[in-house]
């Protein structure tokens, strides 16, 4: 039965077939695979949760000392976490912000009226999956070079300042925002393409609606689940970063962990526990929120459902 | 403007041809954005990589020096290195990938298959730092497992090559359960059967069906593992430090001040190295995913 609905919609026609085949096929093919099947589960089970428990005794468990939860109450009060943290939401939050704010508009752009630009917005968004993080810093690093060494007696250098401000380094939205784009973009994408788009905003203008109510009224609740995605992958992202922070000299969530991990190894595993277990609360909640039904007409949502 | 359309544009054609500029002005913040954000440090790299100034005249110059030198000595070792650990894991993740997820569409169980996929999700993600610290209280030095099993007197070192290969496995199996589930899911069942109608074993099955519709998805996966595991830094500078040359952390290494002159443009020759490979990969993997899709309708 299970088997069955997914590619129900698909198969049609050619149901028919279906019960005549299902009766030989089972007594044939099924013994075998359920042996390989328990071993490969198995085997993948252990290899994925050994280090989830593992990590956890680590950071309860001294030997020779029993039990303590103390990696973890001493936490709340550990030198520079909540700063660290609460910058790291920070920039979480202006990226996708701003990643939404750019990739939402543009790609309902190409979809309406402009779709000679389509291949050139996909190329932009696509283009930083070619460029590896690290190669991007290293071309950052070079620009905010530029900063001191030309520009100290133009009124940009204030940008350049303002941007590498230590308290919010908006710098590091830029890089996670290019960093996020092609993650957006596949999401948003992929949610358009559920939606007919032309004909929703057609049907709405005929309607006498204004073109913000268009956006926010009739195309963006159609793309619940896949903004809540692309602020998920976003969020993920950002809170985990490391590389692009720590070479510009910054000290959001990733960095402070290893910064302390010399000095407090139990508090730097515990911590990472929190941290992915903070992120799969987080997928739970917003892919609940992007399919729950709210009191809103639902007439596309089961197609979004797979997506 | 913008507000006399609806009511003069009641005929479909005129309406679709006003829209056309304003539409166009939407793309706009995107293009510019990328523009600034993204070409800007780009063509800084580039630049980099292939210019040189001159620190007593100020002058700048082309050349090539700065490429020849990324590609020699330690800093080819570097690059092959990371060659040879992406691939490595790209392949035996992809290889377990594909087990995983085959057991579980064939298993036909629903809550298995979104836990599955949820822990995917979650797990693909879950590179970095906290993946590093995971694995080090695991089979660090002093982890839980390494001591209950005394792994050290069997030759284990997670400060390793094979020790990184373990670790990035944590995050590239999740990757491929998630690229091939889609591809796993659009081999119909109708296909086995006709091929069990005309008489077609397991194997030939496979071999004649199966592997052919998947392969586009099966190279796609793994190219996109091996540009996943070729671009990661932090889980190895969190990790090996720099025991195991990685060509991401010469980068940082070069790039973190107190170093040689001259050495911040080998790290942006090294940037432009990691690009062209990285693009070469892409190159391979955008066609063939289009030609997956074909197939999985």
């Amino acid at each position: 039965m299970a088997a069955m609905t997914p590619t129900a919609p698909d198969v049609t026609p050619e149901s028919g077939t279906r019960p005549a085949a299902r009766s030989t096929a089972p007594v044939r093919t099924r013994r075998r695979p359920r042996v390989w099947r328990g071993l490969v589960l198995g085997l993948g089970g252990a290899y994925f949760l050994v280090p989830l428990v593992a990590s956890f005794v680590f950071t309860v468990h001294t030997p020779g000392q029993g039990v303590s939860f103390e990696a973890y109450t001493a936490l709340l009060s550990a030198d520079g976490f909540t700063e660290s943290l609460l910058l790291s939401l920070g920039l979480a939050a202006a990226t996708i912000a701003l990643s939404l704010l750019l990739a939402v508009p543009a790609l309902v752009a190409v979809r309406l009226g402009a779709p000679r630009l389509r291949p050139v917005v996909e190329v932009m968004c696509m283009l930083p999956l070619v460029v590896p993080p690290i190669a991007l810093v290293t071309g950052i690093s070079t620009v905010l070079r530029w900063g001191p060494d030309h520009l100290s007696r133009t009124p940009l250098y204030q940008t350049f300042l303002a941007v590498q401000n230590e308290d919010f380094p908006f710098v590091l939205v830029l890089a996670y925002t290019v960093m996020a784009l092609p993650f957006v973009y596949r999401s948003l994408d992929a949610g358009l393409r559920a939606v007919d788009v032309p004909t929703l905003v057609e049907a709405a203008r005929n309607c006498g609606a204004s073109w913000p109510y268009v956006m926010l009224r009739v195309i963006l609740p159609n793309l619940r689940s896949s903004l809540a995605g692309a602020a998920f992958l976003t969020l993920a992202l950002v809170l985990g970063e490391f590389t692009t922070a720590s070479i510009l000299g910054f000290r959001p969530f990733a960095v402070w962990i290893v910064s302390i991990s010399g000095a407090q190894a139990r508090m730097s595993v515990a911590v990472s526990l929190l941290s992915l277990l903070i992120t799969w609360a987080l997928l739970l909640v917003l892919s609940r929120a992007g399919t729950a039904p709210t009191g809103t007409p639902g007439a596309p949502r089961t197609s979004r459902k797979e997506s | 403007m913008s507000s006399a359309t609806p009511t003069e544009g009641t005929a479909g054609g005129t309406s679709r041809r006003r829209r056309g500029p304003r539409t166009w002005l939407a793309a706009l913040p995107l293009i510019a954005f990328t523009a600034l954000a993204f070409g800007l440090p780009l063509g800084a790299l580039l630049f980099g990589a292939v210019t040189r100034t001159d620190p007593a005249t100020g002058a700048t110059a082309l050349t090539g020096e700065h490429l020849s030198r990324s590609l020699q000595g330690p800093y080819l070792g570097s690059l092959v290195g990371s060659v040879q650990l992406s691939a490595l894991t790209a392949l035996i993740g992809s290889v377990l990938g594909v087990l995983i997820a085959q057991a579980v569409v064939t298993s036909r169980s629903q809550a298995l298959r979104s836990a599955v996929l949820t822990a995917s999700g979650v797990l693909a993600n879950f590179g970095g730092v906290p993946l590093a610290f995971a694995f080090i209280a695991t089979v660090g030095i002093s982890g839980v497992v390494t001591q209950l099993a005394d792994l050290t007197s069997l030759g284990w070192n997670l400060y390793s090559f094979g020790g990184l290969a373990v670790v990035y496995l944590y995050f590239l199996i999740p990757l491929m359960v998630l690229v091939i589930m889609p591809a796993l899911d659009g081999l119909r069942p109708q296909w086995r059967e006709a091929a069990q109608n005309a008489g077609a074993g397991g194997r030939q099955y496979w071999r004649h069906v199966g592997i052919p519709v998947l392969a586009p998805s099966l190279l796609g996966g793994f190219v996109l593992l091996f540009g996943s595991a070729f671009a990661a830094h932090a889980t190895a500078a969190a990790l090996v430090g720099g025991s195991v040359p990685l060509v991401t952390l010469k980068i940082a290494d070069a790039l973190s001040g107190n170093v040689m002159v001259g050495q911040e443009n080998v790290a942006l020759a090294l940037g432009l190295d990691m690009i062209l490979i990285a693009g070469l990969v892409m190159a391979i993997y955008l066609p063939l995913q289009r030609r997956s899709a074909r197939w999985l309708r």
